[in-house]
């Protein structure tokens, strides 16, 4: 009864695994407020490995450069149950002063930053800042074969614009990844 | 307060300040300074293990005796790397230690130096918080810092990674006063809303069923005691998770026993059948829930943790109350005082009646033998013979773990020192040490296997070097019993390497190390030779040797559910084949 199985069944899901989150998958923004001292990065980074948490995108600088605070920025996606315990987690850590999802709790604006390069001559060249102007992109730098563009705007903007150059001529990319805030007059 | 000296007495000053007066430690080329400050003073007692994770253990065996933090002090390198099983343990279990790794000089950092690893890297993830020391100006908040962080909330382990550079250099010292923590401040009073909410899901319940965790251990001895109360106020029955066990008296006529894979019956099934649960500093494990999908499908969920992070983790909970259990319960016993609600007697009757039922199936009977000593008969020998001493009790990992959380019953917290969550093998020796050095006139003794007791064999020497009593109580079956047991359940009894060869002969081992050895074989000579162990004023290696083949029961097999557990009476039924118990999806479990 034991011996090996030529064909054996698909595994069935864990009864050990959480009988939470078999709901749908969301996307989040959460705002991490960290003190900014070595390892810090590690921190955050290593647990979402470690517990097998998704990162779809990170942004990290000093925003109060006074009291040594820094702002993480991370999209995340999971259930519904596994980003409140996302939230719980990175409330666990020592240097972490504030954790906000700005998903849930405030009607957030998102941005991101690209640089397109794009490589072309005649008609592809026209096509390319006709559609930059649309997209309200930059050029920063130009050889008579290429554009380099920059490009502001939430990510959704930032994909489209990057499909409609591939055809012309796109070369690379260049994201900052999500920074996020929320609207109104109070911080988080 | 303010004093100017090298960052190794400050270490040493630390350690006054914060009343850490035992130290386990081992030294090498990177904490030479620190070593030379302890060696000029009188106050912190030096103990010198003979393994890196000894002294980690045995950090945990002091703190969780006592209820103070645990210190270690190792080198750089190897004495860093062997600390990270200790530390693992540690964060499982929520023990307070703080680790004082030495490092390369800053000017080295990064060149791989001789013993230089990145320690604050490899420690980050077993570990609460780590430091790495870049300053002789931060080195006093932190070691400061070290201790607060240890000890509050769910306590954990921290590392200090302190440079050789640091501490030969020279800074001023301030004490622990008026260093407030800028981000970490644990909430422990309870929300009030909350916990009358919980006192009035209480007074209706019909089928309430108290089930407590080693939160109640870590909240102090007053937590233990509000418990106690609550329990007799309520009159709801209790069962406990291995860690907590002690919380509440073993004696106390509500006590359904410990819970969960190798718990009663009564306690299984009280929490797969209750209509409202309270979990108190539990952290709902996979030994404890089985099937999560079939767990406890009927009841409402209370639970009191004070890690945010534990309620709604593994099991969606109704009520989640974080605080610290003993304000929470404070809050919760005066609440129900003063409202004295009405409980519904008669459906508690009924309950209990229940319960009554399910006791009946005795079911951590087992089949006695007069030819060979079970291994159960054996702790519950050890425990009758002991149970009127000041004991403590260590463990190692396996069939012998389980065999005692079910057979030495505990009246007290503080009392049972085992590795839970991370169930590390070769815990309990070095454990047993550090609740010797807390406990000096104790009676401490390691329920060993064989097998585990092994992995830190070499901590006899460090008990034998202090004069250290403790005694080592091996229950030999010549296997890793727990792996044989599931290799028996799971793999057709294909014993692949789980058979221990080549052991050593126990006694002289014991003699070798300068110790006393016992061998007992026999069930009709097991009291004497119990009694000649406890009754040795040095520290003993008893090798009790047990029936081989027994089996640990009742179980819950992976992946079932709480009313699905085996019991020996039917693994002992000719029709039943024990290896067709657990079914394909039990089987991907661990």
């Amino acid at each position: 009864m034991n011996a090996p199985t030529l064909n054996p069944p698909p595994p069935p899901p864990s009864p050990y695994s959480s009988a939470l989150g078999k709901s749908n998958i969301e996307q989040h923004t959460l705002s991490v407020l960290v003190d900014n001292e070595p390892g810090v990065l590690a921190r955050v980074v290593g647990l979402f490995s470690g517990r097998g948490y998704n990162i779809e995108s990170l942004t990290v600088a000093e925003v109060a450069h006074g009291e040594h605070l820094s702002r993480i920025t991370i999209v995340t996606s999971g259930p519904p149950e596994a980003i409140e315990q996302i939230g719980h987690q990175l409330e666990r850590l020592v240097p972490v002063h504030k954790v906000t999802d700005l998903t849930t709790h405030a009607r957030a604006i998102e941005r991101e930053l690209a640089m397109v390069k794009v490589r072309g001559k005649g008609d592809d060249r026209v096509e390319a800042l006709r559609l930059a102007d649309a997209f309200r992109a930059r050029v920063i730098d130009a050889t008579t074969e290429s554009f380099v563009f920059e490009l502001t705007g939430n990510a959704d903007k930032i994909d489209q614009f990057v499909e409609l150059m591939r055809p012309i001529g796109l070369v690379e990319v260049s994201r900052t990844g999500v920074a996020a805030i929320s609207r109104g007059p109070e911080p988080i | 307060m303010s004093k100017q000296m090298t960052g190794a007495e400050m270490v040493v000053e630390a350690l006054k300040d914060q009343g850490a007066d035992t130290l386990f430690g081992y030294p090498g080329g990177a904490v030479l300074p620190i070593y030379d400050a302890i060696f000029q003073q009188n106050f912190v007692k030096h103990v010198l293990v003979r393994h890196e994770q000894g002294a980690a253990h045995a950090a945990e065996g002091y703190a969780r005796s006592s209820g103070k933090v645990g210190v270690l002090l190792v080198t750089s390198g190897p004495g860093a790397t062997n600390t990270v099983t200790g530390l693992t343990d540690a964060l499982m279990d929520s023990i307070p230690l703080v680790c004082i790794t030495g490092q390369v000089p800053t000017h080295l950092i990064g060149s791989d130096a001789f013993q230089e690893c990145d320690t604050v890297g490899i420690t980050r993830h077993c570990t609460k918080h780590n430091y790495l020391v870049r300053s002789i100006e931060d080195l006093p908040r932190i070691l400061h810092e070290a201790f607060y962080v240890a000890s509050s909330g769910r306590p954990g382990p921290v590392v200090i990674d302190i440079p050789k550079d640091v501490q030969f250099a020279t800074g001023t010292y301030h004490g622990p006063k008026n260093i407030q923590h800028k981000t970490y401040q644990p909430q422990v009073k309870g929300d009030l809303a909350k916990i009358r909410h919980a006192v009035e899901m209480m007074a209706a319940a019909k089928k309430p069923v108290f089930y407590t965790g080693g939160g109640v251990i870590n909240s102090g001895p007053e937590a233990s005691e509000l418990l106690r109360e609550l329990v007799k106020l309520t009159g709801f029955p209790i069962t406990s998770t291995l860690m907590g066990l002690g919380a509440y008296p073993a004696s106390g006529d509500k006590w359904l026993g410990m819970l969960g894979m190798h718990g009663t019956y009564e306690a299984n099934h009280a929490m797969h059948d209750c209509d409202l649960m309270i979990a108190v500093g539990a952290r709902f494990d996979d030994r404890i829930t089985g099937r999560l999908d079939a767990f406890s499908p009927g009841s409402k969920k209370i639970h009191i943790d004070i890690d945010p992070s534990s309620i709604n983790k593994n099991v969606k909970v109704d009520l989640g109350i974080i605080g610290d259990v003993a304000h929470v319960l404070e809050d919760m016993v005066r609440l129900w005082r003063t409202s004295a609600p009405q409980v519904d007697a008669g459906a508690l009757k009924q309950w209990w009646k229940q319960i009554d039922t399910w006791r009946e199936r005795k079911s951590l009977a087992y089949r006695p033998s007069k030819e060979t000593i079970k291994p159960q008969h054996a702790i519950q020998r050890l425990y009758e013979l002991t149970k009127d001493r000041d004991t403590y009790i260590t463990t190692e990992v396996g069939q012998h773990q389980m065999w005692a959380a079910q057979h030495y019953h505990f009246e007290k917290p503080n009392r049972w020192m085992t590795s839970g969550g991370l169930g590390t093998m070769g815990y309990g020796l070095p454990a047993a040490v550090g609740v010797q050095m807390a406990h000096p006139q104790a009676l401490v003794i390691d329920i060993a296997g064989e097998a585990s007791v092994l992995m830190n064999m070499q901590e006899m020497s460090t008990a034998l070097q202090y004069r250290l009593p403790v005694k080592i109580f091996i229950l030999n079956n010549e296997y890793m019993g727990m792996v044989r047991q599931w290799q028996e359940l799971l793999h057709g009894g294909r014993y692949s390497e789980s058979y221990s060869e080549a052991l050593p002969d126990f006694v002289k081992l014991a003699e070798a190390y300068g110790a006393v050895g016992i061998r007992c074989s026999d069930p009709d000579k097991l009291d004497d030779a119990i009694l000649e162990m406890i009754d040795s004023p040095k520290a003993v290696i008893f090798d009790c040797v047990v029936e081989k083949a027994e089996n640990c029961f009742p179980m819950i097999p992976s992946g079932k559910a709480h009313n699905e557990m085996i019991l020996a009476e039917l693994s002992d039924d000719a029709g039943v084949e024990i290896g067709s118990i657990i079914d394909e999806r039990g089987k991907l479990l661990v």
